[in-house]
């Protein structure tokens, strides 16, 4: 099987090693025998709901961020309509913040978002920078324990009943007072997590690539056959440790 | 010196004496701490006591080697206060201000972060700026954040005192813009240059108007000749230029020196590119500080390596070459030079993860370590986030079998040199601390360091 990955602006947003998570997908992907074909998508790259199967948006530097975050917002309805139709998407850091209705900066400037994930962000007078640790909320696979890095001066605040992806165990999350983070809206995750996110989360790699594999099929997600995940266990291991014992402590 | 600067002065080199003799490792930074905590105008007043004035070396990747380097040229005809231990936080320069009785010149490796501080207490003569990549996005912040602060400082910098900048480096070039007493370096080869930028690049679009560079050559991440062809903002001309680089294997590099008053040939004893830059940055250092052009290559070319970078250890019949790694820029120059002089047969990689490796370790997966990957047979992963360096290796590709997780420090560095074939050379690529630990270990065994020996001030 061969899945659609259309990867956004990778020449702007790839400040923490996003491709390590692509090279995630990649690999796991080829372990199941299916092929991912990643197709950069950038500022004028036309997108069409539909012709990806998995969308992934990564992180940049404010400056970078500015630069593609008026082009991002005009695909709002595409980016929307796909995962309506059942692709999956994962935004890590600014891609997740994008993804979100807008950004209110310090000076009371409002940049406008793709208005995927329900959420508003909040600039921040402090950056929000630690080891963290999730327990899920997500419904295919609770209390399972995601383990991260975030570095952010947003105050992400979800609408009411907008789902979170887990509930902090050590760090700050969404805006350090919540107890959450990131969004979860049909079959797209948004998070602050990066580290990169995937090579010591597996499961969470292996969750979005069923979804991504159903959108390509058209049938229903199956979970995928399990592969020795050692290396990946161990370096969760340590990086949930490094959350517990340093993650930033929310006021 | 006031009876108050003596005082404290006094009182804080007790301290580093008690820390030495109570065995806390070389009192390097205590002294300097305390004078820092207590008056930190101290600073101030122990600068203004060097006859010569001051110069600061700042940049994100080769400040420690620039310094070496500038000290290799300096020494002769200079009684230098060098931090030449790293130590590169104000106090660290407190505490090398503190122990310069005697010395006329500062010569002073500073903290990006740390730079406008010392910029403002210790009115430098030429302050060298380098580059500035990506680096430890957990303690430093975005890479503007540090340009707006630098900006500020240089703008504050008395209009005798010379900036040495990179011409190659568009963020550190433009600090030079306007300013009259100024030295610009940068590398001018083509037949160097890389196939277009890496990923993960830095400041590759316009400083004025954002739209892309474009790069008639590029040479060590983001650093070289750039123009936009938006609004034509590009490199400026260059005052001190590297040509005719030819590199000799992991031994050494030579290339032209073109100088204001002439050009030489230097013969470097270090490999690589970077090391090209940072022996630019360091013969503008020298020339703006009145060194003959001469004088500036004898220097040159009796420099061998700095701390933990590129430094050689043998051990019986085999070696190892111990090369700090610490962020993707540094990191891929350091993989490139070992590729062009050929991939060791075995690698010892380890990832620490204190304050002064960086938290965050996620920039493992922004270096190219593929290339390497393809050349190398064994690699042993070792430190604190040894399992986070399998996975990246892993995940690109590399046989599992072929690839060892030794988390010791020590017994990594053991199993390396087992793996060696006889008369072979270990590469050992550590970040900050574990590289401060792996020294160590080479200390304590006594090992010998085949081409040189750490010289003294």
């Amino acid at each position: 099987m061969i899945i659609r990955v259309g990867h956004l602006y990778p020449e702007y947003l790839n400040i923490y090693a996003d491709r390590g998570n692509i090279a995630v997908f990649t690999r796991r992907a080829a372990a199941r025998g299916h092929e991912l074909r990643v197709d950069p998508v950038t500022l004028d790259t036309p997108l069409e709901p539909g012709s990806h199967d998995l969308l992934y948006v990564g992180g940049g530097q404010d400056r970078e961020q500015a630069m593609i975050a008026p082009d991002l917002a005009a695909r709002g309805d595409t980016i929307r309509a796909a995962v309506e139709g059942g692709a999956a998407l994962l935004a890590v850091c600014g891609g997740y913040q994008l993804l979100g209705r807008g950004y209110r900066g310090r000076d009371g400037s409002w940049l406008e978002g793709a208005g995927l994930f329900p959420h508003e962000t909040l600039a921040g007078e402090t950056r929000m920078i630690g080891d963290v640790l999730l327990e899920s909320t997500l419904d295919e696979a609770p209390g399972r324990t995601i383990a991260g890095f975030e570095n952010h001066a947003g105050r992400t605040v979800l609408d009411p009943g907008a789902k979170p992806v887990g509930r902090v165990v050590a760090g700050y999350g969404n805006d350090g007072a919540s107890g959450f983070e990131g969004c979860r809206v049909g079959r797209a995750v948004g998070t602050y997590l990066h580290g990169p996110l995937l090579p010591r989360n597996p499961w969470l790699a292996d969750l979005l690539l069923s979804w991504a594999v159903a959108h390509a099929t058209g049938g229903d997600p199956e979970a995928l056959a399990p592969l020795p995940d050692e290396l990946e266990e161990a370096a969760h291991a340590v990086a949930a440790a490094r959350a517990r014992s340093r993650g930033g402590k929310p006021a | 010196m006031g009876a108050r600067l003596a005082l404290e002065a006094s009182a804080a080199r007790l301290v580093g004496r008690l820390s030495r003799a109570a065995g806390r490792g070389g009192g390097t930074t205590l002294p300097g701490k305390l004078v820092w905590k207590l008056d930190p105008a101290a600073v101030d007043a122990l600068a203004a006591r060097l006859d010569q004035g001051v110069a600061l070396v700042s940049g994100t990747n080769g400040k420690t080697t620039t310094t070496a380097m500038a000290s290799s040229i300096l020494a002769p005809t200079r009684t230098l206060a060098w931090n030449n231990s790293g130590a590169n936080l104000a106090s660290g320069i407190a505490s090398t201000l503190l122990d310069a009785d005697g010395a006329d010149l500062g010569l002073l490796e500073v903290d990006e972060f740390a730079l406008p501080e010392l910029m403002r207490r210790t009115h430098p003569r030429v302050v060298c700026l380098g580059n500035l990549f990506r680096d430890q996005l957990d303690r430093y912040g975005e890479l503007e954040h540090i340009a707006e602060r630098w900006r500020d400082a240089v703008a504050g910098l008395a209009p005798e005192a010379t900036l040495v900048a990179n011409a190659d480096d568009p963020l550190v070039a433009g600090l030079a813009e306007g300013r009259e007493s100024r030295l610009l370096f940068g590398v001018d080869d083509p037949r160097r240059a890389r196939n277009g930028l890496q990923h993960a690049s830095d400041s590759k679009y316009c400083i004025r108007c954002g739209h892309p560079y474009r790069y008639d050559a590029a040479y060590v991440g983001h650093l070289g000749a750039y123009r936009c062809e938006a609004c034509g903002h590009g490199r400026p001309p260059l005052d001190v230029a590297a040509r005719e680089i030819e590199p000799d294997g992991l031994d050494g590099v030579s290339f032209e020196l073109h100088a204001p008053d002439g050009s030489v040939r230097v013969r470097l004893a270090v490999p690589g590119l970077y090391n090209v830059y940072n022996a630019l940055a360091a013969a503008s250092l020298g020339l703006s500080l009145g060194v003959a052009l001469d004088d500036v290559v004898a220097g040159l070319e009796r420099f061998r390596a700095a701390f933990g970078r590129f430094e050689r250890f043998s051990v019986g019949d085999r070696g190892f070459l111990l090369l700090l790694v610490k962020n993707p820029a540094g990191a891929n120059e350091a993989l490139r030079t070992l590729e062009e002089g050929g991939v060791p047969p075995v690698l010892v990689v380890a990832l620490n993860d204190r304050i002064a490796d960086g938290r965050d370790v996620s920039w493992i997966w922004d270096v190219d370590f593929e290339p390497v990957l393809e050349g190398a047979e064994h690699i042993v992963v070792s430190g604190e986030r040894a399992a986070e360096l399998a996975l990246r290796f892993t995940y690109a590709g590399f046989p599992c079998e072929r690839l060892e997780l030794v988390s010791d420090l020590q017994a990594a560095l053991d199993r390396g040199l087992e793996l060696t074939p006889t008369g072979g050379e270990l590469a050992v690529l550590p970040t900050y601390t574990a590289m401060l630990e792996l020294r160590a270990i080479a200390t304590e065994r006594g090992l010998t360091r085949p081409y040189w020996e750490r010289d003294g001030r």
